[in-house]
């Protein structure tokens, strides 16, 4: 009880963080809003194949900044301060939970734009939310992990992209699959072994996150 | 151990024996893949080595996490370092035998898409601790860091092959290669001397790097 409290208050430091700055949040919701219009002045209204691309591509890249910033703002003695207070599964969990909530609210905005510029040639709508919720889940939780490794290697968001976009492929490459299947006519199966397979590979990430971060942790 | 001659004499043995018995000995006759079929003694033990070594800096990295010793780092660095030269020569025999079974060297398939993405992996380990100066943290942030990339390319090697189709050997079942393809002479020759042949070689170049390394950092320890 003791532990979920002190996530949900360091959760909540995260968002009031937030609310106070409203650096990330508008710093990124600008980024992927030039971003997509960029994309329309680039190639109008793209293909389904094309467009599913280009929106997982840009969920990587609104993914790797968000979450790069979330974790790379803390100074220094500010993290010596958190490593004094709390716990580093606490603080890992508590900063999962707030890059997820960030990139599903990104991934919704970037979804709306995308509709709005680019045209919607999705067939299940509905379908293609959840699983675009799904995917930037998924995808949050990779880059917290590799965030906080970069973030200790005191280096910028590139240190990250070096790591994780090898990492993230196998997991972009099942998020393409299914996302295709919300966009033909006929519905296809195979849908459920692959969420069942995502969410293995989510847990997974989770476990070894809480795991592997109390050694990043101590300096 | 590591000094011990017997096992690299084996070593030698075990090749000599891949290579003579591997390019002489028969094979069935199936239709397409013919005499390539013999590329199973050459790529895919060496993506069987591969797996063998990142496996094994795995567990050193483990250790290091928990033991803090410094030669076991470099156990895990030198692994990793050998594991991806053998994954890069499998990748070229892979590439080669697809030229002449497939139609061309590199045509996207699952397979190829997976092994490309397991070297970027370990790449970005080796980019990961050159970045970090500090010896100490360098080992130990690139530990978690292994640590996290061989559970993710796991399910890239291990998972999705068999979810895909494709056209490597294997298809959806077995992802390195198709078990009904091979008869017992082929058998033979794989389990008893293309894999221990070239693990062992591997084994022998890792001994001698991680020697090496031990020694340079004795050296700079005496040196200050």
């Amino acid at each position: 009880m003791i532990s979920i409290r002190h996530i949900i208050t360091l959760f909540k430091k995260d968002v009031l963080l937030e609310f106070r700055q409203q650096y990330s949040f508008y710093g990124v919701l600008l980024y992927v809003a030039s971003t997509i219009f960029v994309l329309y002045l680039a190639m109008g209204q793209p293909e389904n194949t094309v467009w599913n691309g280009l929106f997982w591509m840009m969920q990587l890249f609104i993914c790797v900044n968000a979450v790069a910033k979330s974790f790379l703002q803390e100074s220094r003695g500010r993290q010596l301060y958190f490593y004094s207070v709390c716990n580093p599964v606490h603080f890992m969990v508590a900063k999962m939970i707030f890059n997820a909530v960030l990139m599903l609210l990104m991934s919704m905005v970037s979804l709306m734009l995308f509709r709005l510029f680019l045209g919607s040639p999705i067939s299940h709508p509905l379908l293609f939310i959840g699983i675009s919720c799904f995917g930037a889940v998924s995808i949050s939780l990779v880059f917290s992990f590799l965030a906080a490794i970069a973030a200790r290697a005191q280096q910028n968001a590139a240190l990250m992209a070096i790591l994780g976009f090898p990492l993230i492929i196998p997991e972009l490459m099942l998020l393409m699959r299914m996302s295709n299947i919300a966009f033909s006519d006929v519905f296809q199966s195979g849908l459920m072994s692959i969420v069942f397979l995502l969410f293995c590979f989510d847990i997974m990430v989770l476990v070894l996150s809480v795991i592997l971060f109390p050694f990043l942790w101590k300096d | 151990m590591l000094r011990k001659n017997w096992w690299k004499i084996l070593s030698v043995f075990f090749l000599l024996y891949t290579f003579t018995a591997g390019f002489l000995g028969g094979v069935p006759e199936k239709p397409i893949l013919n005499e390539t079929i013999r590329n199973l003694y050459f790529h895919v033990a060496m993506w069987m080595v591969l797996m063998i070594f990142l496996i094994i800096s795995l567990v050193y990295s483990l250790k290091y996490l928990r033991h803090n010793r410094p030669a076991d780092d470099i156990c895990a660095v030198e692994f990793a370092r050998a594991g991806v030269v053998f994954g890069l020569l499998g990748l070229i025999t892979g590439s080669v035998w697809a030229r002449y079974t497939w139609g061309d060297y590199w045509s996207n398939d699952p397979k190829q898409i997976g092994a490309a993405i397991a070297l970027l992996i370990y790449l970005a380990y080796f980019v990961l601790r050159n970045s970090l100066t500090d010896p100490d943290k360098s080992a130990r942030i690139s530990a978690v860091y292994n640590v996290f990339a061989f559970a993710m390319l796991f399910p890239t090697l291990w998972i999705i092959p068999r979810l895909v189709e494709s056209l490597h050997p294997g298809g959806m079942g077995n992802p390195a290669f198709n078990t009904k393809d091979i008869d017992s002479r082929m058998r033979m020759i794989f389990y008893f001397g293309a894999i221990p042949g070239w693990a062992l070689l591997g084994g022998w170049i890792c001994s001698l790097r991680i020697r090496i390394q031990l020694l340079s950092q004795l050296n700079q320890e005496s040196n200050v």
